[in-house]
């Protein structure tokens, strides 16, 4: 069997909600409704997927309209309409009147390269992040992808789920907080890996002496995690998506220890550049050569 | 479903329309407020009064209708209406716009028992509405109406056309849109806003907006498999 994708699974999960819980509903603006026709929910529950057409605010509003009526909605586009073209419909129709929802975004910073600047999205999960309010997940695997969502659509609050089609090796059992991956000696650097990022993270870290740390959940951030996981004064933080989105975060978790920075992530220029993902990474500087090479010279080594 | 919408329990409150100069002018200060507080009046009088199956000792009965107001600025006249039909304590209103007044110049469901929508940011009602009404289909509610008042100015915000095309393509027959047209809109609707709707597959009828029976039996118009709106002219803003 073909291993699943993050956004094959989502379909998969979102159909057996709408099949086992009456208050679940999918708003889609055109996106993704040919897999939902293909997984049957479509004619199963034609007043609980909702195709709103080409209309991401309206997608998202009626996503918020039936919470209002206490359902469960799951809306979902490519990252940059779901999250930027409907940012308004976010912030003022979910917690503003008082109602959680679910959002689900495919195409994280660059999946789709070749689609050029209007398709990428590195900077949703900052802007979800001025949000009182919302939990953010960036899952770095299908198997996370799955248990996050299946929290989510149980739950009532207000979540944030960006899909990508970068995915790391193995899972790793995903909680609301920092999960160690490796423990590097007293004083070592130590590095914060999101999502995506942990694969190339680890592959670039080789034989530096550093504790890895690895999550799915960005907000709320996993202060306590951080103080109890850092081995020492250097921090490193790798994001698969605005280079700095938890720089605050950290920071904050940190403000009463010394302690210095280094964020990584996709820098704030207006790349005009197709391609694969691959090659927007090695732009960047986001693959594992070259997270090493920016690691090693912050460290001085 | 339009057989069913006078058998709401009567408010039981010893207001009457006459009542709603001296309650508005509890949150205005003087005799004279603007047109915004009033251009909304007469149509929220015969909503709250003949048409709405609300019930302030229940807020959320699931079988109530919902009415949200879009055009959340100017909301005097739907805060004194809220007072006369026993959802605000009348003492209320010499609090409105201060800090701590549940009253501000943009309604917050979250503050007011029986608001069914926070607004001010203009051109979400509608969306939301739409929702709402695909959640009572879903969940079965076959008896709840859901109306939706929007200003002629606020037609203008590009996600009422999103939400005014998707409505009439669900068929959405639980859906009224109220717009209160004083003219206020800058670049205008040539053709009348009731056209835009129709166009779009939807019952439309433009009406007196001062003339309360004429608003009632607008309201009351049958459009079965399809939504309702109801255009309501006043003076225009000056």
């Amino acid at each position: 069997m073909t291993a699943e994708t993050m956004r094959q699974g989502f379909v998969r999960v979102a159909t057996e909600a709408l099949d086992g819980h009456p208050k679940v509903a999918v708003v889609l603006a055109d996106i993704t409704t040919q897999q939902f026709r293909e997984s049957g929910a479509l004619a199963r529950h034609p007043d609980r997927v909702i195709n709103a057409g080409i209309r991401e605010q309206l997608m998202v509003s009626v996503a918020a309209g039936m919470a209002l009526e206490g359902m469960r909605p799951i809306a979902h586009s490519f990252a940059p309409f779901l999250i930027e073209r409907a940012f308004e419909q976010v912030k003022l129709d979910f917690a503003h009147q008082g109602v959680g929802g679910v959002l689900v975004s495919i195409g994280a910073s660059y999946d789709i390269g070749a689609y050029g600047r209007t398709h990428h999205c590195p900077e949703d999960v900052a802007l979800m992040a001025t949000l009182p309010g919302w939990r953010i997940h960036v899952p770095g695997h299908p198997a996370e992808a799955e248990a996050l969502l299946r929290d989510a659509i149980a739950s009532e609050d207000s979540i944030y789920i960006r899909l990508s089609e970068r995915e790391n090796r193995e899972p790793v059992p995903t909680g609301a907080g920092l999960a160690t991956i490796r423990s590097g000696s007293t004083g070592a650097v130590t590095i914060i890996a999101v999502g995506p990022m942990l694969d190339p993270t680890v592959e670039s870290v080789g034989n530096i002496d550093a504790t890895i740390l690895y999550t799915s959940t960005v907000r709320p951030f996993d202060a306590e995690g951080l103080r109890a996981g850092a081995s020492g004064t250097d921090i490193v933080l790798i994001e698969p998506y605005l280079e700095g989105t938890s720089a605050s975060e950290v920071s904050a978790a940190l403000s009463d220890r010394p302690h210095r920075l280094l964020s990584i992530g996709v820098p704030r220029v207006e790349h005009r550049r197709y391609g694969s993902a691959a090659s927007h990474d090695r732009a960047h500087g986001l693959d594992a050569d070259g997270l090493r090479a920016r690691i090693t010279a912050w460290l001085g080594r | 479903m339009q057989t069913k919408v006078n058998d709401a329990p009567p408010a039981d409150t010893a207001y009457g329309y006459d009542d709603l100069p001296r309650l508005i002018t509890l949150m205005t200060g003087d005799e004279k407020h603007s047109f915004s507080a009033t251009s909304t009046l007469d149509v929220l009088w015969v909503l709250y009064d003949r048409i709405l199956r609300v019930d302030p000792a229940r807020p959320d009965w699931p079988e109530r209708d919902r009415f949200l107001l879009s055009k959340g600025h100017g909301p005097m006249a739907y805060y004194a209406i809220l007072v006369a039909k026993g959802f605000i304590p009348e003492a209320t209103l010499s609090t409105f716009t201060r800090y701590n007044s549940p009253l501000g110049l943009h309604p917050d469901r979250m503050l007011i028992p029986g608001v069914e929508l926070s607004s001010g940011s203009l051109g979400h009602g509608l969306p939301i509405a739409v929702g709402r009404t695909l959640a009572l289909r879903a969940q079965g509610n076959a008896s709840s109406r859901i109306f939706c008042m929007l200003g002629d100015a606020e037609f203008d915000e590009g996600t009422n056309h999103e939400a005014i095309a998707a409505a009439a393509r669900f068929g959405l027959e639980q859906l009224t849109a109220i717009v209160i047209d004083n003219r206020s809109s800058s670049l205008g609707w040539p053709g009348g806003i009731d056209t835009r709707f129709r166009n779009e597959g939807w019952s439309a009828v433009t009406v007196d907006g001062r003339d309360h029976d004429a608003i009632e039996a607008a309201l009351l118009v049958s459009h079965p498999g399809r939504p309702h709106a109801v255009v309501a002219v006043v003076e225009p803003k000056s």
